[in-house]
């Protein structure tokens, strides 16, 4: 089967075209099935959190959990790490000195 | 005496030693198979592809040894022949060739490659798809080019899908278009999938700023299992409907990801992207480098194709990093355009590629998950692509 140059530069343009096309099409659709998984998730919220202040108050009663740690629920400045290496290396050090993450203190992490 | 010389003489005559000497091509096929072994085995170029493609390109062309026919095969393709005299007057290879003449293993690898693939970063940014299909340039740049060179339509477009950078798609395509050409085709593909690492970085840099690699991109979102599980059942009633010649690919693509993502079918999942997919993928080179007959394979179109596939390679890449340019302008800076350049397939070294430059641009980039989602796009695309020019030429 031969074909002209002008019928080849024809059948290249419909075909980028057709792969366009497909790959648009299935782009919406994702779009539209994240935006509709997000939507369900915020509607499954609500409801917790409508009942949420009558949960509140048999917690007032119950032991009160340690404080955090001075130091603690600040900005964490990573650099050049990725956060799921940083988490990793927190826990190590926290289960290996046998102390709560949330009382210690990090400064920085150093590749030795 | 004369016995034993005359005995001596006829081991000789039947031997391969002699026959080589008939047609010195062989002995240059030989030769080259040795040397796709070395890139193979040494060089760890495709290796898993490359060693069993350069050992059926040995057992081919070693005289006498019968077990691939291509005479045969030209029966099968001029209605003299049928599947059933390929049985019984085919060699091994012969017999093996019909799982790639058939399409099913190209298929069959496509179901282990979606076992093992994570669609995630995909959905999480939907938006990577049309990287995906702007990597897809070289393959319609290396059709025209390929015709202006005199190929026929369906060799053009079987020499095109090498710039899809998908070895099972090439095969299946070239086998249904172009068989005469599936040797050249399948080795070219794999050399250039391989060569990768050295093909993009030139031209990453040579298309984009500084600037624009430095680009650092936002965390993907979170993608849930219901969207995951989801996603290849849209995908293959999507694009099968629309393109039904797909249906092989994205069929078996898809389902491999089902199982994967579903989480209840683990023993099919684990055999089809281990067992199977090494069964196949012994089955597949082999035959695949059986078809690289010296009186077939060592012409000045085998060259030709060579250097198309580059050309094809190279167009696809600039393709994605265009587009990648495009975005990374209408985004206000949030798109790196090196991801674009993981748009062709080669799953997942052209997104190690794209990783890498992005951190020598800036060492504290972390492109490799943003690159997943036009890789993986890339395969989609050049299977569509692939069943375009099936519908087309087929």
């Amino acid at each position: 089967m031969n074909i002209s140059i002008p019928e080849t530069f024809g059948y290249s343009v419909l075909g980028m075209a057709v792969v366009f096309l497909m790959l648009i099409l299935l782009m919406v659709i994702i779009i539209a099935m994240g935006k509709s998984a997000k939507n369900k998730a915020a509607a499954k919220k609500a409801p917790v959190q409508a009942q949420a202040p009558v949960q509140q108050a048999p917690a007032a009663q119950a032991p009160a959990v340690s404080k955090p740690a001075p130091g603690t629920c600040g900005t964490l400045n990573l650099r050049a790490v990725e956060p799921r290496t940083a988490a990793l290396i927190m826990a190590i050090v926290a289960d290996e000195m046998g102390v709560p993450l949330n009382e210690l203190r990090f400064i920085s992490i150093k590749k030795i | 005496m004369n016995v034993i010389a005359e005995t001596m003489t006829s081991i000789w005559e039947s031997s391969g030693f002699a026959m080589m000497f008939d047609d010195p091509r062989q002995l240059i096929m030989i030769i080259a198979a040795c040397a796709l072994l070395y890139l193979g085995l040494v060089k760890k170029f495709e290796p898993l592809l490359l060693v069993g493609i350069a050992f059926g390109m040995l057992l081919t062309n070693l005289p006498g040894s019968n077990v691939y026919h291509p005479e045969l095969w030209d029966g099968v393709m001029n209605h003299t022949k049928t599947y059933a005299d390929v049985f019984a007057e085919g060699g091994l290879l012969d017999i093996l060739y019909i799982g790639v003449k058939a399409g099913v293993y190209p298929s069959l690898i496509f179901l282990g490659v979606g076992a093992m693939t994570d669609f995630g970063p995909l959905i999480a940014n939907p938006k990577s798809l049309l990287l995906g299909a702007a990597a897809q340039l070289g393959i319609y740049c290396a059709f025209i080019l390929a015709i202006v060179l005199g190929f026929t339509g369906p060799q053009a477009a079987s020499i095109g899908i090498i710039g899809g950078a998908d070895g099972p798609t090439a095969i299946l395509l070239t086998s249904r278009l172009a068989p005469e050409l599936l040797g050249a085709i399948a080795i070219a593909a794999y050399s250039y999938m391989a060569l990768i690492p050295l093909i993009q970085p030139p031209l990453m840099r040579l298309c984009t700023t500084k600037k624009e690699r430095e680009c650092k991109m936002d965390q993907l979102r979170t993608v849930s299992k219901k969207e995951k599980v989801l996603f290849p059942i849209i995908v293959t009633i999507f694009v099968v409907l629309l393109l039904p010649d797909t249906a092989p690919l994205i069929g078996c693509l898809m389902l491999g990801n089902l199982f994967k993502e579903c989480g209840i079918v683990d023993r099919l999942c684990d055999t089809a992207q281990n067992a199977l997919m090494n069964i196949v993928t012994i089955f597949l080179s082999l035959s695949v480098g059986a078809t690289t007959v010296a009186d077939r394979f060592l012409t000045p179109s085998t060259i030709k194709i060579v250097i198309l596939g580059l050309f094809a390679f190279s167009f696809s890449t600039i393709g994605g990093l265009l587009l990648g340019k495009v975005m990374y302008k209408l985004t206000g800076g949030k798109v790196n355009p090196l991801i674009g350049s993981a748009g062709v397939s080669a799953v997942p070294m052209a997104a190690r590629v794209s990783q890498v430059e992005g951190q020598k641009a800036n060492p504290s980039n972390f492109l490799l998950m943003h690159a997943m989602g036009p890789n993986v796009a890339g395969v989609i695309g050049s299977a569509v692509a692939a069943g375009f020019l099936l519908t087309v030429f087929g």
